[in-house]
This record gives structure tokens, C-alpha cells and sequence, in this order.
């Protein structure tokens, strides 16, 4: 081994805009972009042209984002809703606030936006990051496309969304549970799966073995989920000077 | 003659190689692995849907139960998303602070792996000297947050508290004479910058010491030399990071690429290897364990100079002092909501990347706007590794796959999450 050592100097990751330009240029409007306020680059994709879009953000020397650093799935059924209704409570006092509303979503087909993959890309060459999101299809089970022809990283990664949320990925060869136990039933991260679970596991001593029986534990909520409007993080106030 | 087919084995959940809970499906040819199909998730716990159900700084706790060996690094990947979010600059001295304990987390991180990796292939001594010295490290651990592991130290704004001005001390006992604890204390009689700054002068000699025993050893070269070879391309087509990826040779360093708190002000190099093979891998860890020492060096030499806070001053995040509390109306409202509802985020998400010592911890974080997560994802970097397993370990004798699990030093904490 050589200690090959590197220079000093640090360098620090390449501008944004410059992204945000190449990106646009090359894929046009069959997908959006956005830019957060922590400065970080979104790129939406439709489901159907992720694999195309991916092929292209590893080969074009532009983008050469040759690393995927992370694949997870997402549940955005509850997205914004809160346990707190914290403008009304004037008139009726706040709830308790731990009644937790059971969330129960079997349906043939799932509303649009429900569920996405989120990929975060790393170029080495370029020093920069990109999260790409892909929303499923509808159906139930979701559907996306495996871009593990892409990056061969992918395999559990994905596999783990597949455990975890139902996500099928099409293409993926060997799309098995990772995390959760031999012969779990359901898809845990999902908002409508509960925290406690649906079965827990004691050692039956007449039986001689582990059973599965149906939870006894209540679910609780100790602090509630509350929203509230801060004007601090208001965009629009945010840019004004000082008073 | 009959011919000899070739057969599944079992290795794990429960072997003392497997670091922890691997349970690995091995399928053999004689001696020799063709495929190999680890199961991992027994000690999956839902770190992340239990973050989702707590306010944000409740799930601290959890962070450093993710990688049980590099604690403080997984905290700060957390504080960091959190941060960005709310758009927070956390004061000077605590940024030292947190660079400081990131360095002794990795030195603590890579005496565990250089332990266990030895006594893994046969060096049983490794393993007692690693340990001697992750004893001063955890008493660090345990006089700045009153304990050895799970230390909740990082707060998003800053760290708890500033750095203890005296060192937890040996006491004499039937077994150990006064005589015994007055070597032992000797360098614990100063504050615990001192104690470090002791430890930093110590330190670059145990390194030589375990190298004395390994790096020209012929039995260790046996055993790691051309041993689960990766190549820079597939490294990277793996999502490798880390020592992983300098070990094949790619210069790819967070702290030097895209540095975070105070790695622009400090000085200090990274190796990198040449052949992308265990050995490789090895000279690179001891040569982080030097350059980690240096940092050290830099940042105690720093905050013995420089005073000042180390938590931001904001209380819409951080908890007023209890003096201010017992006086003041609004410090008493300020406390009184964060330990009751915790802060607001704003709606976004981010995505905050540390070089742990393992290789890049990211945090994805997503919040709607409320006082508690409303997705939180955990890139852990051991969890490419070991699903480049079967690739690493194919055509590997069998004894090569302790080899292989060690190299890439392996903890269930953070892959199973």
C-alpha cells in the first residue's frame, strides 16, 4: 500500500444551479425539479422512464452520478395530518390527544402519490448529490421499476422497501424479505400498519414451542402529533430584513 | 469413486465470528463457498418507525443504538438533519467539541474492529490490547455524558454540555492497592482535556505496537493478502464507502470532499489503498487511527484556547438552563412546551451524510411541518457491505469468510436498524 495522501486543501461540493441547468436540459419537462430550502436538488420522475432517466444520470459525463448511496421507499398517507388541532382549541380545549385514529387502507387501488422510491445519487467525480423520486402506480400491490441493472447496490436496498412498504420492483430477481420474521404477515413502515404490531411471539412451555398470538399491548400515544404554523419558517417572511 | 456434490451449511445466527446475529446460507463445494445468502433483520427493532412517533429529540437515544460502537457519529448524522432543517449554526467550540468525539468514536470503533478482526483469524492479543486502550476512550465517553456507550451527547443547536473540568478517578479497593491507583490516575488528575492530550502522546506507540504484531506477520498476510479482492468499479456499482472504497483505491472522503463542522480547519491526510483486498483494508483503518489521533491533537489544542458556548442560544430549540427556568416566566413556558410537545420543523427534507467510521451515515429525514418526524431513513453504511457478501466471499475457502466479515467490519445495530 502506497499512502497516497491526499493534499490538504478541501473542496467543497460543486454549485447547485449548475445542476439544476444540466438537469433541465436534458430531460425537459417529463420531469420536475425542485430545490429545497436546505438547498438540496429534487428530481421527480415518472415511474415508466426511471430506468431511462437513472441510465442516463450514471453515463452522461455531465451528471456522472455513479454511486447510489440510498434507495428507500415512502408512505405518504398521513402527510400533514396531525392528533392536534391547534387553531381551534380556543373554542374547545385541546383533546388529550391520545386517541390515536386507526388508519385502516385496503383498497383495490391507492390514491396517486401514495407511495414513491426515493434514490440519493452521489457523483464522485462532480462532488454532488441528487435525490431522485420516482411515485409508484397505483395498484395495490405499488409497482415501480428495479434499477438494480443500474446500480447493482440496489438489490437489498430495495428488497428492504419491498419488505417494508410492498413496493414491488419490477425486474428485481431475487425480491424476498430482508428485515422482518420467516412468515411475517403485512408491511411494517406503512402508516396504516400499527406501532405495536399485530402479533407477538411468546414460548408456549405445554406446547413446546414459540407461538404467535394476537397483541396484548395497548398503543399509546404520550406526545401528540402537532402542526403548527411557526412564522419563523414562513418563505414568505423569511426573506423580509429585520424590523 | 462417488462423485461429491456440493451442500448447503448453516453459519450463524449464533457463531462467535459472525458478529452478533449473521445468520449466513452457505452454499459449499468441499471447502470452497459458491454462494453465499446472508440473512440479516433479527435484530431489526423499527428504529425508524419508532422515530416517527416521538418528538425529534426524543430519538437521539435510538441513534446511538444503531452502530452500538461508533455511538457519537450516528448521533451527529441525526443532529445534522435536524439542523439543516431548521436552518441552525451551532456555535464554534461545540463543532470542535463534536469533531473531537467523532475522531475518538472512530479510533473506539476501529480498536473494536481491529480486535474482533484479529481474534476472528487467529490473533487472540490483539484483542487485549485493543480493549486496554478503549478503556481510556470510553471514561471520555462516560465523564462528558455520564456513560460509556449510549451517550445522547449531540443536541440539535450544539452538545449538552461543555467538557468536564475533572476525570472520573479509580478508587482503592481490597484488590487494588493505593499504590496501583495512584499509577492508574495519574493522568486523571487534570481536566478531561488534559486527559486526552495524555492519551493522544500515548497513543501513536500502541499503534505501533499492535503493527509489530500484524503488519509483517506472515500468518496474518496468509490469512488477508489477496482475500476478498473488490475492485474500484465494482465498489462503486455496490454503494461501498468508507473504508471499503479507500481500500480499492478510490480517494472518497466526506470529512475531506464535503466537510462538516470543523474538518476545513483541522489538518490531517487520508490513505487509501492500492490492491482492494483485507489487507489493504487494515493498513488503511491503522493509518485512520494515526490521523484520527492528530485531529484530536488539533482540537484539544484549540478548545484549551477558546471559551465560549457550545449550545445555540434559541429557545424555541434548546431548553432554557434550570436557574433561568426557576426565575423567569418565559424561560419557564419555553421549558415547559419542549418537554411537553418538543419543536416544530419546518416541511422539507434533507438528506445529512457523516463519514462514521464505518463509511458514509446518511439521514434522510422528511417532516410535514410537525413536532415529529414524518419519515426518517437511515443510510447505514454496513448495510452495502454485507449485501455485497456473496460477491465478496465466492470461490473463498470457508475460513475466508471470517476474513471477509470482519473486513467489513460488520455491526448488526445499524443494518438490521
Amino acid at each position: 500500500m502506497s499512502t497516497n495522501e491526499e493534499q490538504t486543501e478541501t473542496e467543497s461540493p460543486a454549485s447547485e444551479p449548475a445542476l439544476v441547468a444540466a438537469l433541465r436540459e436534458a430531460f425537459g419537462d417529463s420531469v420536475s425539479i425542485e430545490v429545497g430550502h436546505t438547498a438540496e436538488v429534487t428530481l421527480t420522475v415518472p415511474h415508466a422512464s426511471l430506468i431511462e432517466v437513472t441510465r442516463r444520470l450514471r453515463d452522461d459525463t455531465a451528471f456522472a452520478f455513479t454511486m447510489l448511496m440510498d434507495l428507500c421507499g415512502v408512505d405518504y398517507l398521513s402527510f400533514g395530518q396531525d392528533e392536534w388541532k391547534t387553531d381551534s382549541a380556543t373554542d374547545s380545549g385541546f383533546s388529550r390527544g391520545v386517541q390515536r385514529e386507526v388508519i385502516v387502507d385496503d383498497s383495490d387501488q391507492f390514491e396517486e402519490g401514495r407511495f414513491a422510491v426515493v434514490l440519493h445519487l452521489l457523483s464522485l467525480e462532480h462532488n454532488r448529490r441528487l435525490r431522485v423520486r420516482a411515485y409508484t402506480t397505483p395498484d395495490n400491490p405499488p409497482r415501480v421499476p428495479s434499477v438494480i441493472d443500474v446500480w447493482n447496490g440496489a438489490d437489498w436496498y430495495e428488497r428492504e422497501a419491498f419488505d417494508l412498504f410492498g413496493i414491488i420492483f419490477d425486474g428485481h430477481p431475487d425480491l424476498r424479505r430482508l428485515l422482518t420474521d420467516y412468515g411475517f404477515i403485512g408491511h411494517p413502515f406503512r402508516k396504516d400498519f400499527p406501532l405495536v404490531g399485530n402479533v407477538e411471539v411468546r414460548y408456549d412451555a405445554e406446547r413446546g414451542r414459540v407461538a404467535y398470538q394476537p397483541v396484548t399491548i395497548e398503543p399509546r400515544t404520550l406526545v401528540p402529533r402537532v402542526i403548527r404554523d411557526d412564522n419563523r419558517y414562513d418563505e414568505a417572511l423569511r426573506e423580509q430584513p429585520d424590523v | 469413486m462417488s462423485e461429491i456434490q456440493s451442500f448447503t451449511m448453516n453459519f450463524g445466527p449464533q457463531h462467535p465470528a459472525a458478529h452478533g446475529v449473521l445468520r449466513l446460507i452457505l452454499e459449499m463445494d468441499g471447502e470452497t463457498v459458491q454462494h453465499a445468502d446472508p440473512h440479516v433483520g433479527l435484530l431489526h427493532r423499527g428504529t425508524e418507525k419508532l422515530a416517527e412517533s416521538k418528538p425529534f429529540n426524543q430519538s437521539i437515544g435510538y441513534m446511538d443504538r444503531l452502530d452500538y460502537v461508533s455511538m457519537m457519529c450516528n448521533e451527529h448524522g441525526y443532529v445534522m438533519a435536524i439542523e439543516q432543517l431548521l436552518g441552525i449554526e451551532v456555535p464554534l467550540r461545540a463543532q470542535y467539541i463534536r469533531v473531537m468525539f467523532d475522531e475518538i468514536t472512530r479510533i473506539l470503533n476501529h480498536l473494536m474492529w481491529l480486535g474482533a478482526h484479529g481474534l476472528d483469524i487467529g490473533a487472540m492479543t490483539m484483542f487485549l490490547y485493543c480493549f486496554r486502550e478503549r478503556e481510556d476512550l470510553m471514561d471520555c465517553y462516560e465523564a462528558v455524558s455520564g456513560t460509556r456507550m449510549h451517550a445522547t451527547y449531540y443536541r440539535p443547536g450544539g452538545v449538552y454540555r461543555d467538557l468536564p473540568e475533572s476525570m472520573p478517578k479509580y478508587e482503592s479497593s481490597k484488590w487494588r492497592s493505593q499504590s496501583d491507583v495512584a499509577t492508574l490516575n495519574a493522568s486523571r488528575e487534570g481536566s478531561m482535556l488534559d486527559f486526552i492530550a495524555d492519551f493522544t502522546e500515548r497513543f501513536p506507540a500502541c499503534v505501533d505496537e499492535y503493527e509489530t504484531l500484524l503488519t509483517d506477520n506472515r500468518i496474518w498476510k496468509q490469512r488477508t493478502v489477496n482475500i476478498g479482492v473488490v475492485s474500484p468499479e465494482r465498489a462503486q456499482q455496490l454503494g461501498f464507502s468508507g473504508p471499503m472504497l479507500r481500500g480499492s483505491g478510490i480517494a472518497w472522503d466526506l470529512r475531506k470532499k464535503q466537510p462538516y463542522e470543523v474538518y476545513d480547519r483541522v489538518d490531517f491526510d487520508v490513505p487509501i489503498g492500492v490492491n482492494g483486498d483485507c489487507y489493504d483494508r487494515y493498513l488503511v483503518r491503522i493509518e485512520e487511527m494515526r490521523q484520527s489521533n492528530r485531529i484530536i491533537k488539533q482540537c484539544v489544542d484549540w478548545l484549551r484556547d477558546n471559551r465560549g458556548a457550545v449550545m445555540v442560544d434559541d429557545h424555541k430549540v434548546v431548553p432554557p438552563k434550570r436557574v433561568e427556568m426557576k426565575g423567569d416566566m418565559e424561560s419557564l413556558i419555553h421549558h415547559f412546551k419542549l418537554f411537553t410537545e418538543g419543536y416544530v420543523v419546518p416541511a422539507g427534507e434533507t438528506y445529512a451524510a457523516v463519514e462514521a467510521p464505518k463509511g458514509e451515515f446518511g439521514v434522510y429525514l422528511i417532516s410535514d411541518g410537525a413536532n415529529k418526524p414524518y419519515r426518517l431513513k437511515v443510510r447505514a453504511p454496513g448495510f452495502a457491505h454485507i449485501a455485497a457478501m456473496n460477491e465478496m466471499v465466492s470461490g473463498h475457502m470457508l475460513a475466508d469468510v471470517v476474513a471477509v466479515i470482519g473486513t467489513q467490519d460488520i455491526v448488526f445495530g445499524e443494518i438490521d436498524r
